[in-house]
């Protein structure tokens, strides 16, 4: 799989983190090392193995529907970049 | 003072040959003397420690101690503590200060610990060299010219050169093992699970695992007491009973099966290295091992596995980091969209960012059944070698990294090379395995004298075994009190 510089930029869309042309193109041959490394999986037949996602047989654990935590709002807002009557501000995004 | 184990610290503060504030200032004054070169510590809060150390010693008055009540322990700043500055090594995080305590930093203040400082780490964990941390570069105080591993590389340093009595790591992918062996110290990632993940700031979630760092397994052991169990915050959690990792240290080695993966004495390992493993492992055989060829036929896999599969958790992990309710926001933008691509284009760094893009595109549309779900079968393959090894032998051993520590700025720009410093402690991760790196030697490069480690790979929950082995050998050897000149 190979990649050209545009498709970095539709990438970093996707992952919301501008790029500039010049960062691109030299995010590209560093990504394209990577993703060589990782074309070694497809020399591998994986027919019929059952993916791991967790080495322990474990399931998701239950509790009843009740509130556990206090309001901390205060504590957590205290650190945000903008804060205003208890909301979080950002740019308007409702015309 | 500084080159005893925890249990001598903790007889000693026990019957008043030392309080906690006169240890906590003892290794406060060599944070101030030797952390400016090394830069092992990101945050120092002095009053803070101070005030623990205090608390401490009244704990002690009052005959309330536990074994690792005024003992300072440096934490890796990957840990979220309440009302101390948390940055997990980026910019992004440079303005975070802790609003509540993981589980870990909880566990180690209830015991009585002292929080010496948080250290340096590669940003968001992702790293093998401790050179992705905006906070700039670690020193290994054996070369100062040459990097300490990472991802915790700043623990390790901290460590190393007695700047701590001990501290803690997260391993991923080797980020406890490898700048252990880099450094010259004991490090162990647990069994998955054993330890709470809860406010240790996520990488790849489903292979971090915090674990101790510190000069001995005896060590390692109080520490392992202190930091495992179930938490109900960390949906991973393994619900079982509480451990005593002491219980096995003491017992002989006769008739421990010790295996050999012949993939790990291959191509890539340096020769200087296997020189030392094989010594060690010949030491071993005087302590009564057998010793057992074996084969993990999937190992060289692991590197192109993880690297699915961490960045795939890692791109969506870090989503969080938005501008919005904390980290960094950039100061000029045009509207929503433009504020998070700026914020993050701003807030992360190169390594970072180049996680995120492949985490993003091996997820995206149309590639999902190629790439993750691929990586997800050949985990299970790799996990699957490692189950077939543990019919064979009790435990595994092997080298830790590929060489001994590398010269800063030697790998930087090349990710791929990088990548493989981990080619050993991977595919122990991938299987949610414990592993273990214990000092075994030294191997001379260009006049200098660098540490090697050897690797420990048990069954799962086989920590307390594991720790025995190490110790044993440490019972017979004395490279793990060894220490760097100029300290």
């Amino acid at each position: 799989m190979s990649l050209s510089s545009s498709d970095v930029k539709r990438i970093a869309h996707l992952a919301r983190i501008e790029v500039s042309d010049e960062e691109a193109e030299a995010t590209l041959q560093k990504l394209s090392g990577i993703l060589g490394l990782i074309e070694q999986m497809q020399a591998v037949d994986t027919a019929g193995i059952v993916p791991m996602s967790h080495s322990q047989d474990v399931v998701q654990r239950l509790r009843a529907d009740v509130v556990t935590e206090t309001n901390q709002r205060a504590t957590f807002q205290a650190i945000a970049p903008a804060v205003e009557e208890g909301l979080y501000l950002v740019p308007k995004v409702i015309e | 003072m500084i080159n005893s184990s925890l249990k001598q610290l903790g007889a000693m503060l026990q019957t008043k040959q030392v309080s906690s504030t006169e240890l906590t200032q003892a290794f406060l004054q060599r944070i101030d003397q030797h952390n400016p070169e090394i830069n092992a510590y990101i945050t120092i809060e002095a009053e803070r420690s101070l005030a623990q150390a205090k608390a401490a010693d009244a704990r002690i008055a009052a005959g309330n101690a536990a074994p690792l009540t005024g003992i300072p322990i440096a934490q890796k700043d990957i840990f979220v503590a309440n009302g101390w500055k948390t940055t997990c090594g980026s910019k992004m995080l440079d303005n975070f200060i802790g609003p509540y305590d993981a589980t870990v930093i909880k566990l180690f203040d209830d015991a009585g610990a002292v929080n010496l400082g948080k250290t340096n780490m590669d940003e968001f964990a992702m790293g093998s060299s401790n050179e992705t941390s905006y906070y700039g570069k670690v020193q290994n105080p054996w070369d100062r010219t040459r990097v300490p591993g990472g991802s915790s590389g700043g623990s390790a340093a901290a460590v190393a050169a007695r700047l701590c009595a001990a501290a803690t790591g997260t391993d991923t992918g080797g980020s406890i093992r490898q700048p252990a062996s880099l450094c010259g110290l004991s490090g162990l990632k647990p069994t998955y699970g054993l330890v709470s993940r809860y406010g240790m700031i996520a990488f790849a979630s489903s292979l971090d695992q915090a674990g101790p760092m510190a000069k001995s397994c005896e060590d390692m052991a109080l520490m392992m007491n202190v930091m495992t169990g179930f938490d109900e915050r960390d949906s991973t959690s393994l619900q079982r009973d509480k451990e005593n990792y002491e219980r096995e240290l003491g017992k002989p080695l006769q008739g421990l099966r010790v295996g050999l993966p012949k993939e790990f004495f291959a191509e890539g390992l340096s020769s200087e290295v296997a020189a030392v493993v094989e010594s060690a492992i010949a030491e071993y055989r005087k302590l009564g091992a057998e010793i057992v060829e074996i084969s993990l036929p999937n190992t060289q896999l692991s590197i192109p596995v993880y690297y699915v599969l961490a960045p795939a958790e890692a791109s969506s992990n870090l989503s969080r980091f938005d501008g919005v309710r904390y980290g960094h926001r950039a100061a000029e933008y045009d509207d929503l969209l433009d504020m998070y691509c700026k914020s993050r284009a701003e807030g992360f760094g190169a390594e970072v960012k180049r996680r995120i893009l492949i985490g993003t595109y091996v997820l995206s549309a149309g590639y999902y059944d190629a790439y993750y779900l691929k990586a997800q079968q050949i985990r299970r393959l790799i996990a699957e070698d490692f189950a077939k090894a543990f019919t064979q032998c009790d435990v595994i051993m092997g080298p830790t990294a590929p060489g001994t520590a590398f010269r800063s700025g030697e790998k930087a720009n090349d990710p791929v090379s990088m990548y493989l410093e981990d080619l050993y402690t991977i595919a122990v991760n991938l299987a949610g395995l414990p592993g273990m790196s214990i000092p075994a030697g030294f191997a001379s490069v260009d006049g200098k004298q660098l540490p090697v480690g050897l690797q420990v790979i048990g069954n799962y929950f086989d920590e307390a075994r594991m720790l025995n082995v190490g110790h044993a050998y440490q019972q017979v050897t004395d490279w793990h009190t060894r220490m760097p000149e100029g300290l």
